[in-house]
């Protein structure tokens, strides 16, 4: 046989047994040559070129999913940053073309749009101001579209204007969807150094230097590598950074070929495959299990960063030879309600929430899917994202924050969201305030690491 | 006509017929098997077969090897070989 019985059975077990999947394929698309002075010209545009270009997206996807048999479990849309072609709008027209895109995703059979974004990292349009006070009612009353916003770049250094504004549209949206608990913050994700081919949620947009249109691929498979772990348990680290990258090569193949074919078939350009480990809720389908496999009693205690840093450049050292484009995020995700082991950690007290800042400097992304209380004060919200920011500006690295500040919760109250995004633990916050510092505004100059020519 | 070839795997508890009621609906689809290995690992039948797909259709074939699947309680997969060839080889 040209495939070895052992290698056949490895890629099913892999599938059946171990939640290897096609986390999401992603088609961007460019919303440029929609912007028009007349604003319900736009708005039919918009809905029009969407609708068009991803009319096949679920149904090929479906069809390469089940002829390979291997799952893609998402299928997204990723936009031209609307604050980009808004113009002159209102915030009501931009709140608009936000359940236009609802609708369209709807029409269309995707889970996630993205795009409702605005890159505000040195200065703010006027269309910007617009976009960002239309996020929070926009979130409220649309499901499917998620919104970003950049506040910061290692070029350019951090807009504190922005990143003051963000913390204050994180609890409007928080309470304009209190009865779901805050849902709509779950839906928006603050950056430094946002890239423009992110196929994951809820940060993708389609960036300016992007094509009309193209399809991105994010895989997953924290179970897979969990497992293949599990297989050599005494094996010292340099061993243990070998099975990750071997197991992560496989993984990027699968997710490379899945992609490509997908891509051809939609007639439309492969963009890039994002190597980043992206858990679920899944049993066993965990980043945090992983780094425990490796030998910690509980995430979050000392040597989690160590082990992290080290899964994380194994996954891209083995995905890297097995991808021709590598973009996106690519680093491993550690949200903390869409990761079991994550979560027990945080119950357990061995997860706080100064240690996931600091494991975010050597992975992706940022404070991802973290509940606080509902009492914090905007003021500190933004304080955190300055914080992350600063992580992401000085390593020249992108961070992201995705908090939920959950309108009358607690520490230690369980949240539900449901679906992808799982349940949350309360964390607390430093109850010390930041406000002045916040209150100051301005800009923190672009880092001495900006000036590399 | 592109050749086409897919990985058919089945997975069970042993039991008599399962070679003879699999290849039955391959040969009804006019499908011919390329390769075959099968082993019996701790009471579990485990069966993969390379076939030719060229020209059959792969929606109606997978209906039918899911009722069998269903009847004697397996687990039959059929993937395009290619995914295969991608993960395991450069």
């Amino acid at each position: 046989m040209s495939i070895t019985y052992n290698e056949m059975m490895e890629t099913i077990r892999m599938v059946q047994l171990e939640n290897l999947d096609i986390r999401t394929v992603t088609m961007g698309i460019s919303l440029k040559n929609c912007a028009d002075s007349d604003f319900s010209k736009m708005n039919q545009r918009i809905y029009n070129k969407i609708t068009t270009h991803a009319q096949h997206l679920k149904k090929t996807a479906e069809e390469v999913e089940k002829e390979y048999g291997i799952p893609i479990i998402n299928k997204r849309i990723s936009i031209t940053p609307i604050a980009e072609i808004l113009g002159d709008a209102t915030k009501e027209q931009a709140i608009e073309i936000a359940k236009t895109l609802d609708n369209a995703a709807k029409e269309l059979g995707i889970d996630f749009i993205g795009g409702f974004s605005a890159l505000v990292h040195k200065g703010m349009t006027k269309a910007d101001q617009t976009l960002i006070e239309a996020i929070p009612e926009s979130l409220s009353v649309t499901e499917r579209v998620c919104a970003s916003v950049s506040i910061g770049t290692t070029k350019s250094g951090i807009n504190m204007d922005a990143v003051r504004k963000m913390g204050e549209v994180i609890k409007e949206a928080a309470e304009r969807t209190k009865g779901q608990n805050g849902l709509a913050c779950a839906k928006l994700v603050v950056f430094c150094n946002p890239v423009e081919d992110n196929p994951f949620m809820a940060g993708a947009f389609h960036g300016t230097g992007e094509g009309e249109v193209v399809l991105n691929v994010g895989v997953s498979g924290p179970g897979v590598v969990l497992n293949a772990l599990k297989r050599h348990p005494e094996a010292d680290l340099g061993e243990v950074s070998e099975v990750i990258k071997k197991t992560a090569f496989k993984i990027t193949r699968a997710g490379e070929f899945i992609g490509r074919v997908v891509a051809k078939r939609l007639g439309v350009p492969f963009g890039i495959m994002d190597l980043s480990l992206a858990p679920t809720n899944a049993m066993n389908d965990s980043v945090a299990e992983i780094l425990e496999e490796m030998g910690l009693e509980r995430v979050g205690t000392h040597g989690t960063i160590a082990a992290l840093a080290l899964m994380n450049d194994a996954v891209k050292k083995g995905g890297t030879m097995a991808s021709s484009y590598v973009g996106g995020l690519s680093g491993a995700f550690i949200p903390v309600s869409e990761d079991n082991g994550m979560i027990r950690g945080v119950v357990d007290n061995a997860l706080s929430f100064s240690k996931l800042e600091a494991m975010t400097c050597v992975c992706s992304v940022g404070l991802d899917m973290i509940a606080v209380p509902g009492d914090v004060p905007a003021t500190t919200i933004s304080a955190i994202i300055a914080d992350e920011a600063a992580i992401g500006m000085i390593n020249k690295k992108t961070t992201a924050v995705r908090i939920i500040p959950v309108p009358g919760k607690s520490e230690g109250d369980m949240i539900e969201f449901g679906g992808l995004l799982g349940r949350a633990p309360v964390m607390a916050v430093n109850g010390y305030g930041s406000e002045k510092f916040i209150r100051r505004g301005g800009r923190i100059p672009a880092p001495i690491q900006a000036l590399t020519n | 006509m592109e050749k086409k070839r897919a990985v058919v795997s089945v997975i069970g508890k042993d039991q008599i017929g399962i070679i003879a009621n699999v290849t039955t609906i391959l040969s009804n689809h006019k499908i011919n098997i390329l390769d075959i290995s099968q082993t019996i690992l701790q009471g579990f039948f485990t069966m993969m077969m390379i076939v030719d797909m060229t020209g059959a259709n792969l929606e109606d074939l997978q209906k039918e090897m899911d009722e069998l699947a269903e009847k004697l309680n397996l687990k039959i997969n059929i993937q395009l070989e290619d995914i295969f060839q991608a993960m395991h080889r450069i």
